[in-house]
């Protein structure tokens, strides 16, 4: 009896916790592309920013893969899957037997097909390694231009500021972070980017990116056609689920690995988790791709359970971001930038302050909140519980919203009560 | 588990819970050092809810499956072998994740560290200090 797991980080984590909080015996084998030890992928912003050192990137102690048994087999790529003779392949030829699979190979930044993406300097900015290379060239980088006002592309943006790097953000839409911000929010953020000195383009993007001689990036020819010289260029337009040598093996995929309740695949004993699936969304119902971190690692949890025989369902994911850019933190959960009749948007703006409660039938599905952001929990625990807010509807745009406005039998049923 | 259970009947909204918890996690442990000297200013951990005439405390629930330890994209959360909820502020880097995520509202914003703060039970006691200095009983420590 063996667990093997492709893929080395928040999905493979949540797995193996889950797998030895039942059963610490039968081996685990952990194989990743990545020579390195699990490590936090978002805080490689910080890294570049210089807020974080290397040796603090770990997601879990040293220890970690000992004190759970697991062989780690880091810098080996999984080629293919064999489902019948249940073996995994490395890219070096080895051939790995498990009982049970779990698919955890994360997502790959989106590059679309671009004249001059070939160039030296044509980055991504998703790994350590792409941290540490984007650092190496640093001294060479007086203007970088990021394409892509998404998350990944602001904290990029945002850290090669602090670097003392000029940065132009290029946007197809017509505001930052377009996929969760609603306009007025998504003003807010932008406000405190200039502000902060960072050039920021919206309802263009970049056509063509230009080379010199020596085959290194020396400007980009946008979509308007204006032109701009720059030393870099990083692509942050999305992720994409790292999913085509599990469908060249047999496993089901759309735009991810479609996963079942119980982050089971179509293949008998091979489950996926985190950014790679296109797992069960909460609100929805729908299946849908959701890279984000908590997401990530709670279908690895699930998955792990399941795999060990101990069933747990997943009841789905839910959206959430938090994002601080320049001192404005942002968060947002759920369906907070979907316009459609069926539902209610209460909203306040006061200063940098923004505060956003989407409700359906009563319930809240969805909330942004820029500047004070204290106990936005509360607000994500009401959409996770699918709480009826009738009672509280009043006072879910107060700063000072808290369990005092809650009924109170659902309080003190959450609280605990004194005996 | 012990956890600390606040008693709404008997809280009369005096946040003396809140001033020890500032206390107890100061460098000084003295409250008037802490609240008016240090720098960065220790904050509290438990938080008093009020609205006349009902008031009570709320703190880290240290829950049985915790989500902000699944959501804490730096691992800085973690539910230790007693059960307890602990943060490593070394690991923290103040990205709000746990804020966004615990349902309690739970986790509070030290702006000046850029850092999480929240209930550690105080390990440096028998009783939590918030509990042990609540003029009324209105909380206890327990276990159910």
């Amino acid at each position: 009896m063996s667990y093997v797991i492709i893929g080395n980080s928040v999905a493979a984590v949540g797995a193996i916790e889950a797998i030895r909080r039942i059963d610490k015996e039968t081996p685990i084998t952990v194989i990743s592309d990545e020579p390195y030890a699990v490590y936090s992928r978002p805080l490689i912003s910080e890294l570049l920013a210089g807020q974080v050192k290397e040796e603090m990137m770990g997601y879990r102690a040293p220890d970690f893969y000992e004190r759970h048994g697991v062989e780690a087999k880091l810098g080996t790529r999984v080629v293919s899957i064999d489902s019948k003779k249940k073996t995994v392949k490395t890219e070096a030829g080895e051939s790995i037997g498990y009982n049970k699979l779990l698919i955890a190979t994360g997502g790959t930044p989106f590059v679309p097909p671009m004249k001059g993406r070939e160039l030296g300097r044509v980055m991504t900015f998703i790994k350590m390694d792409d941290a540490k290379k984007i650092e190496e060239m640093l001294p060479e980088l007086k203007h970088v231009v990021v394409i892509g006002a998404g998350l990944i592309g602001l904290k990029a943006a945002e850290s090669l500021h602090h670097r003392g790097v000029k940065v132009t953000v290029v946007e197809l839409a017509d505001r930052v972070m377009a996929t969760v911000l609603d306009v007025e929010a998504g003003k807010v953020v932008q406000d405190a980017l200039e502000n902060a000195g960072i050039d920021i383009i919206t309802g263009d993007t970049v056509d063509e990116i230009l080379g010199d001689n020596m085959g290194l990036v020396n400007g980009v020819k946008m979509k308007s056609g204006e032109a701009l010289d720059c030393d870099a260029v990083i692509v942050a337009i999305g992720v994409v689920p790292n999913a085509a040598f599990a469908k060249a093996s047999g496993v089901e995929v759309n735009r991810g690995i479609i996963t079942d309740d119980h982050m089971r695949t179509n293949l008998p004993d091979v489950y996926a988790a985190g950014d790679v699936t296109e797992g069960l969304d909460y609100l929805s119902g729908d299946n849908r791709v959701m890279p984000i971190w908590p997401n990530a690692y709670i279908q690895g949890k699930i998955a792990g359970f399941n795999m060990t025989g101990e069933e747990r369902i997943f009841t789905g994911g839910l959206a959430v971001n938090s994002i601080e850019l320049f001192g404005v933190p942002v968060v947002t959960a759920g369906m907070s930038n979907v316009d459609s009749d069926d539902l209610e948007v209460l909203k306040k703006s006061e200063g940098g302050s923004y505060r956003k409660i989407v409700l359906r039938d009563n319930k809240v599905v969805g909330a942004v909140l820029v500047g004070n952001i204290d106990r936005a929990g509360l607000v994500t625990g009401l959409i996770r519980e699918r709480i009826d807010i009738s009672a509280m509807r009043e006072r879910l745009l107060a700063d000072d919203f808290g369990y005092i406005d809650f009924p109170v039998e659902l309080r003190k049923e959450r609280l605990g009560v004194a005996l | 588990m012990k956890r600390v259970y606040t008693k709404e009947e008997a809280c009369i909204g005096c946040r003396l819970c809140e001033v020890h918890c500032l206390t107890e996690h100061s460098r000084s442990k003295n409250i008037i050092k802490a609240h008016k000297k240090e720098f960065p200013r220790a904050i509290s951990r438990v938080l008093v809810e009020e609205l006349r005439p009902v008031s009570f405390a709320v703190q880290c629930r240290h829950c049985d499956e915790p989500v902000c330890v699944e959501a804490c994209i730096t691992g800085a959360i973690t539910k230790d072998e007693s059960g307890k909820v602990v943060h490593d502020e070394e690991k923290c880097v103040g990205c709000w994740t746990c804020v966004l995520v615990c349902p309690h509202g739970a986790p509070r914003r030290d702006l000046e560290r850029r850092k999480v703060a929240k209930c550690d039970l105080c390990p440096d006691r028998e009783t939590p200090a918030c509990v042990e200095m609540c003029p009324n009983r209105a909380l206890v420590y327990e276990e159910r």
